[in-house]
């Protein structure tokens, strides 16, 4: 059974063009973000709306491929090709873009991008465990305040800083209450639903409604799973879905692996709970230091070393009951393919050896049918396991 | 009472009838582009309690019957269990077929551990093969013996089919011979094969089965490099199809 709220996520992207749309009618200004990097308490405390913008379907990328290596990740090709055939409407609304250097491929693109949009690139440290990281990142946010503040012509307080991380935060800690009801078991919300909601929590134009929305479906969902009422049968195996980001439009292995027989109850991912992390409100400290060492802290493989991953997968392992690992790389994105070996190495050390899947692909549907074999072969695994597991027990 | 196992891969149909535990049937057939009414000749005439389906057509086989006694398996756990029928020390299936690879490492008690799978491309499985004997005009089903044939050592570098052709055609124009062209080729798969098996700790004994097990050069170059813990079973492409009636026994 689907939650009754998730009527609201189906049609989510049109209603934010709308949203967004009519933000700018109101002089507002519009920031386009890419990544988990881009400080969302820094725009939003300029007055600004922060938009997520389109990098997730297969369409454009034919059209990226005329300018860039056909050998690059799908996620810097999609992203391109939106920008550059103008058929993403939060890039054209964009009054600045933020990107961030979380990869070679994708601040090479960005140099490439600069032409059709006004952009600043954050420099991110290419690890977080040197003081001198900490450093230049917290340089890295105050360069970025005063283009906001030129931007939107405003002065960005303490205040107003400290308000909108207080925001920022209430929306994690939404976000996280809801993805810990798929703690119950078989779990109540699918892999599929659980990105429609967090992506209409996260890059909601309207923040209140957003945040409003998220709380009702939190309520209904709760209610459903204290009766036991879940899209799943019992027994399903339950997955835990890590690596590069996945979201709607690029959903195909989340589809395939619930199709197939399992649910995803975890995701470790930027569009899951690599993003639930909050600002310390600590007495008397800056807000931007404060806002700065949250996001230095993020555990993207874009950092080295990045011993975050593995740490936060071990607690999820632990907290969701995990029964198999499927960790997702695009192709040619080499930070989350090589780190794939330290989460297998974690897993057979650690975890206690659990069923681990590697999967690299792209947004196309070519593999389609060779991906649906590998996962109902690695479900079969599962199952077995876990029937093993029970009768022992 | 019957159990039936069909493994309908890329390349060929497989069928195996079980009744009390010993196989009293099993037919072949190609594959077409028609393959539903390939199973449906298999089939014909055949009553089984159950009837299990595994390889890439299972999901048309059983949205296509009556679903009280069909189902379906993927070929990884179907060759698992009919490797522990044929070959219950095996603790690696390596399956090489008409257009994938699939190498699936056992637990002691026969159970899937690890598999790796090429997706996505045909390097390496029976349709390089065939393509390959084409370009060098030797019937496919005497490849093998042909490039065993070969008095030389060559190295072929690409694996992918349409480069692996042109790397050939090159050696072909300066004069190699055919067989040690052929004998190349066979050794590239086997290279790309064995990465396969190291990936999943693949430990000996390893059952080798599927189509290409009938391929007498792709077997003693590996036992070459396995160092002879390699065993071809008597029905190497039954092997899916076994393993889906053991299933559907055990199912009952």
């Amino acid at each position: 059974m689907r939650p009754d709220s998730m009527k609201y996520f189906d049609d989510f992207r049109n209603q934010n063009v709308l949203a967004v749309e009519q933000a700018k009618k109101n002089g507002k200004k519009v920031v386009g973000t890419y990544c988990g990097y881009a400080p969302y308490e820094l725009i939003l405390a300029a007055g600004a709306v922060p938009v997520g913008l389109c990098g997730t379907s297969q369409n454009p990328i034919p059209a990226a491929e005329k300018i860039l290596p056909r050998n690059l990740c799908p996620l810097i090709k999609s992203s391109f090709g939106f920008a550059i055939t103008d058929t993403c409407p939060f890039f054209r609304h964009s009054d600045i873009v933020i990107a961030e250097t979380t990869c070679d491929g994708k601040k090479k693109m960005f140099e490439l991008l600069k032409e059709y949009r006004p952009m600043h690139v954050i420099h991110l440290p290419p690890g977080a465990d040197r003081a001198g990281a900490h450093r230049s990142w917290l340089e890295e946010m105050k360069l970025f305040k005063t283009i906001l503040e030129d931007t939107c012509s405003v002065t960005i307080t303490s205040e107003s800083l400290w308000e909108t991380i207080r925001m920022m935060n209430k929306q994690r800690i939404a976000a996280r209450s809801l993805h810990e009801l798929n703690r119950f078991d078989p779990a109540p919300l699918t892999g599929i639903d659980m990105l429609k909601a967090l992506l209409l929590l996260f890059f909601n134009a309207d923040y209140e409604y957003g945040l409003n929305i998220a709380y009702q479906l939190i309520d209904e969902v709760k209610e459903m799973a204290l009766k036991g009422i879940s899209p799943f049968p019992g027994e399903t195996p339950r997955v835990l879905l890590t690596g590069c980001p996945v979201s709607i439009g690029s959903e195909k292995v989340v589809t395939i692996i619930e199709e197939s027989g399992a649910s995803i109850v975890a995701f470790e991912m930027c569009t899951g709970y690599r993003g639930f992390s909050l600002v310390e409100e600590g007495n008397g400290s800056d807000p931007l230091e404060a806002m700065a060492e949250r996001y230095l802290n993020i555990p993207c493989p874009c950092m080295s070393p990045n011993p975050g991953r593995p740490g936060l997968i071990g607690d999820l392992i632990k907290e969701y009951a995990v029964d198999g690992i499927i960790d997702i790389t695009w192709q040619a994105c080499h930070t989350f393919a090589i780190e794939d070996a330290v989460l297998q190495h974690h897993n057979q050390e650690h975890w206690g050896n659990l069923p681990f899947l590697h999967i690299e692909t792209d947004y196309s549907t070519a593999d389609i049918e060779q991906l649906t074999t590998r996962i109902s072969a690695f479900i079969e695994i599962m199952r077995e396991r876990r029937a093993y597991v029970e009768n022992k027990q | 009472m019957r159990f039936a196992g069909i493994d309908i891969g890329s390349r060929s149909i497989e069928l195996v009838i079980l009744k009390d535990g010993s196989v009293v049937h099993s037919a072949k057939a190609a594959t077409t582009f028609d393959p539903l009414a390939q199973c449906k000749r298999l089939m014909n005439g055949i009553e089984a309690t159950k009837i299990v389906a595994t390889g890439y057509g299972r999901k048309l086989f059983t949205d296509n019957g009556n679903s009280n006694n069909f189902s379906a398996i993927t070929e990884i756990q179907a060759y698992a269990l009919g490797a522990g029928r044929v070959w219950p020390d095996a603790r690696t299936v390596l399956d090489i077929g008409g257009q994938d690879t699939k190498v699936i490492s056992l637990n002691a008690d026969g159970k899937v551990a690890k598999f790796e799978m090429n997706d996505r491309c045909a390097a390496g499985t029976g349709k390089f093969i065939e393509f390959m004997a084409t370009a060098l005009q030797v019937p496919i089903e005497s490849f093998g013996g042909f490039a065993l044939g070969a008095d030389k050592r060559i190295h072929i570098n690409s694996m992918c089919t349409v480069f692996a052709e042109s790397e050939a055609t090159s050696l072909m124009a300066r004069g190699e011979k055919p067989e040690n062209i052929a004998m190349g080729l066979h050794q590239a798969i086997v290279d790309r094969t064995f990465s396969m098996l190291s990936r999943v700790d693949g430990k000996a004994p390893v059952l080798f089965a599927g189509g290409v097990a009938h391929n007498p050069c792709v077997k003693s170059l590996l036992e070459e490099k396995l160092t002879g813990a390699i065993v071809v079973p008597d029905n190497p492409d039954m092997v899916g199809a076994l393993g889906a009636a053991l299933y559907a026994e055990r199912k009952y």
